[in-house]
């Protein structure tokens, strides 16, 4: 999981070109959305792309975005528990 | 000689060939060979806003964005206006061709179909009007032309026009033109009046002031 | 005196018709315009689309011309539906003092995309490279119809062919045109279906405006434009007038490249400064032809902002986009037409697809098709992405 999140951190810095943003800035449980990252609902709308690209994952209703980028920990979750093995 | 009512320019951001010119002073340059991104960052990082959102936006966008940040920074005149009559009128002759073949790139291969909404929020050229609106609150009209080059008499015609409604007290308006690795702008603040607070820097705002201020250094 | 403002001709192709009087059918008769996917070649076959019903060679014999390469669907649309207007006004289209503004967000990418790889390679399909600029459609069309005075492209999204009609209107009011043919026009593309896709706000069973359960737009394509005409003009040439343009403004939402305002601030700034054009009070208006996309956002954002502007005395409300589909560009353009025919005919067109009120608003867009509907002064409203939204306001 820890692996995961870390490659995550990465991923997401690249997709979302958050170029002064460090790995490290970036913490496992804090909320993804909000203040912090600066990220809307495009960003939002990247990471299904992102999810889909890398993972293989498919979500069909942006709603569902919510709870599964709520943190990195979260995102994590969901990844390992759907990827198609 | 500028009288009270007349349209004056009161700022003015030239960036082309990897230089930025404010209100005809060199304000930043690198080297010719650097590629446009990285002349755009280095700018980005000498204005210094802080506003990360800034590396999401395609190269237009970045380059109407960082001359209307390095406009109105120091010297925020659109802000002694109120927002609803704050206006924008750009132009430029590609409309949004850059970032539309980025995109594109993301649909076009059926083994690497990827459409992204990252992108694809960018491939108007309006959407470059609407950024610069939100970092500076000017919530009056706001419109892109799209024309073969630069018509500076088109503009000044048209700027008569917008102020002659008085929808519109002060804007920013020019050419922000990006194609590939081609690159050019030039973006300037205009207001009519003159009866509020004096600016060091005030041209009248005609067709030979432009041609001089648009004209290679 | 400023000059007043009318407007003297009409054309329209839309999904629900070729020319206005088959869009007056449609509307008329409940007919959508949205359906399968038939003539754009593309893999999302699942997402239903407003097609104009004819394929390119078609377009061609409506446009009038003999078919030939170098044409794009963009441009043919607009030149049959801006070829309607003229002939609809009987103006002579030549002299100095007739001008053409015309609207794209799409321009010729329909053929740019088919023909991409192809330019690389420099064979016949080069002719497609000129046609792929947004200016390529309006100099077609001014071609067409020998119109060789001012002429000018206008690209702010959604609301660009609107923006074209409020330049024509300002520019006669100023005395630098007699008359001015002003639209737009935007033919359903690969780019715009996987873009639109992309953001997910294409609702996968057809739009559904202003409803509680709505779930996106649905995208269409198509053509309107207008004659206007100075009353100078109109007086000389003993022209019919068909509505007055008394009101018009655009603002900025500033609040998101795409999304509109959660209060709809753009949508009141525009609605609010169209009404003080001519001081027309809010009372005066009979019934709104809204932008209604059918967005969870667009409708809710649009809604607020009407009940803001309106309070408790809220005009007739519809969204004309379950006939036609989002035509883009040509949106602003379409529903103006929509507008000035629900003045001459008297008649209240309906928004189709509503079933269950939105719980967040007070009032209910319209779902009768009336007739002597008393509708004598209209506003019609256009927002696109970037925060640019445009009111304009018609009367008969």
């Amino acid at each position: 999981m820890e692996a995961l999140i870390e490659k995550l951190k990465k991923e997401i810095i690249e997709a979302l070109n958050l170029e002064d943003i460090e790995p490290e800035d970036i913490k496992a449980d804090d909320p993804l959305f909000g203040d912090g990252l600066g990220l809307d609902s495009i960003d939002a709308l990247e990471l299904i792309v992102l999810l889909e690209k890398s993972y293989g994952i498919k979500i069909e209703d942006p709603k569902d975005g919510k709870k599964i980028f709520y943190s990195l920990r979260t995102m994590a979750e969901y990844i390992s528990s759907h990827q198609k093995k | 000689m500028v009288s009270k009512d007349d349209i004056t320019i009161t700022g003015s951001c030239r960036i082309t060939g990897n230089s930025a010119f404010l209100n005809g002073e060199p304000y930043f340059s690198s080297a010719e060979k650097e590629a446009f991104p990285v002349f755009m960052k280095a700018l980005y990082k000498k204005v210094g806003p802080g506003y990360p959102k800034f590396y999401k936006m395609d190269p237009l966008t970045k380059l109407g964005f960082i001359s209307a940040e390095l406009l109105l920074t120091d010297n925020a005149r659109t802000g002694l206006y109120p927002e609803q009559s704050r206006g924008i009128v750009l132009m430029n002759a590609s409309a949004s061709a850059d970032v539309d073949r980025s995109f594109q790139k993301t649909i076009e291969d059926k083994e690497d179909y990827y459409p992204s909404p990252g992108l694809f929020v960018y491939t108007l050229p309006n959407i470059m009007a609407g950024e610069i609106a939100i970092r500076h609150k000017l919530k009056g009209e706001n419109t892109v032309f799209i024309l073969p080059t630069f018509s500076m008499e088109f503009l000044t015609d048209y700027v008569d026009l917008l102020f002659e409604t008085q929808k519109v007290t002060c804007c920013l308006a020019g050419w922000v033109e990006v194609d590939d690795k081609d690159y050019d702008s030039l973006l300037l603040i205009l207001e009519k009046g003159g009866k509020k607070k004096e600016n060091a820097y005030k041209l009248p705002f005609t067709k030979d002031v432009l041609e001089n201020l648009y004209k290679p250094d | 005196m400023p000059e007043r403002i009318f407007v003297t001709g009409i054309g329209l192709i839309t999904a629900a018709g070729k020319n206005v009087p088959e869009n007056e059918h449609s509307l008329r008769t409940g007919h959508s315009g949205i359906g399968e996917v038939k003539f754009l070649n593309t893999v999302h076959k699942e997402i239903p689309v407003a097609e104009v019903k004819h394929d390119d060679k078609a377009l061609f014999d409506l446009a009038g011309i003999p078919y030939r390469e170098g044409y794009t669907r963009t441009a043919l649309l607009g030149m049959i539906a801006a070829g309607e207007a003229m002939q609809n006004a009987g103006a002579d289209p030549g002299g100095p003092r007739t001008g053409l503004i015309s609207a794209t967000t799409v321009g010729g990418m329909v053929k740019s995309e088919n023909h991409y790889f192809d330019f690389l390679r420099n064979d016949e399909s080069n002719i497609y490279i000129g046609t792929h600029d947004c200016g390529d459609s309006t100099e077609k069309i001014a071609r067409r119809l020998g119109i060789h005075g001012f002429r000018s492209t206008i690209s702010t999204a959604c609301s660009s062919s609107l923006n074209s009609i409020i330049l024509g209107a300002r520019l006669i009011r100023a005395g630098k045109l007699d008359r001015a043919l002003v639209g737009g026009t935007d033919a359903l593309s690969r780019f715009t279906l996987n873009g639109f896709n992309s953001l997910m706000i294409l609702d996968r069973e057809g739009c559904k405006p202003f409803d509680k359960n709505r779930n996106g737009l649905t995208l269409g394509e198509g053509a309107g434009y207008l004659v206007l005409e100075s009353e100078t003009e109109v007086r000389k040439r003993n022209a019919m007038v068909l509505a007055e343009v008394t009101g018009w403004a655009n603002a900025n939402d500033a609040f998101h490249q795409t999304a509109s305002s959660p209060e709809g601030t753009g949508a009141f700034m525009a609605m609010e400064k169209a009404l003080e054009t001519n001081h027309i009070q809010a009372d005066a208006i009979d019934y709104i032809n809204a932008h209604g996309t059918g967005t969870i956002n667009n409708d809710l954002s649009e809604g607020r902002a009407i009940e803001k502007l309106f309070g408790d005395r809220i005009p007739r409300v519809s969204s004309t986009k379950a006939y036609t589909g989002h035509t883009l560009g040509a949106a602003g353009s379409v529903e103006a037409v929509f507008s000035v025919v629900s003045i001459v005919r008297n008649v209240l067109i309906p928004n189709m697809h509503y079933r269950d009120q939105m719980p967040e608003l007070h009032f209910a867009p319209e779902t009768e098709y009336k007739e002597e509907a008393g509708i004598r002064t209209v506003i019609t409203n256009s927002f696109g992405f970037g925060g640019n939204n445009s009111s304009l306001i018609l009367k008969g």
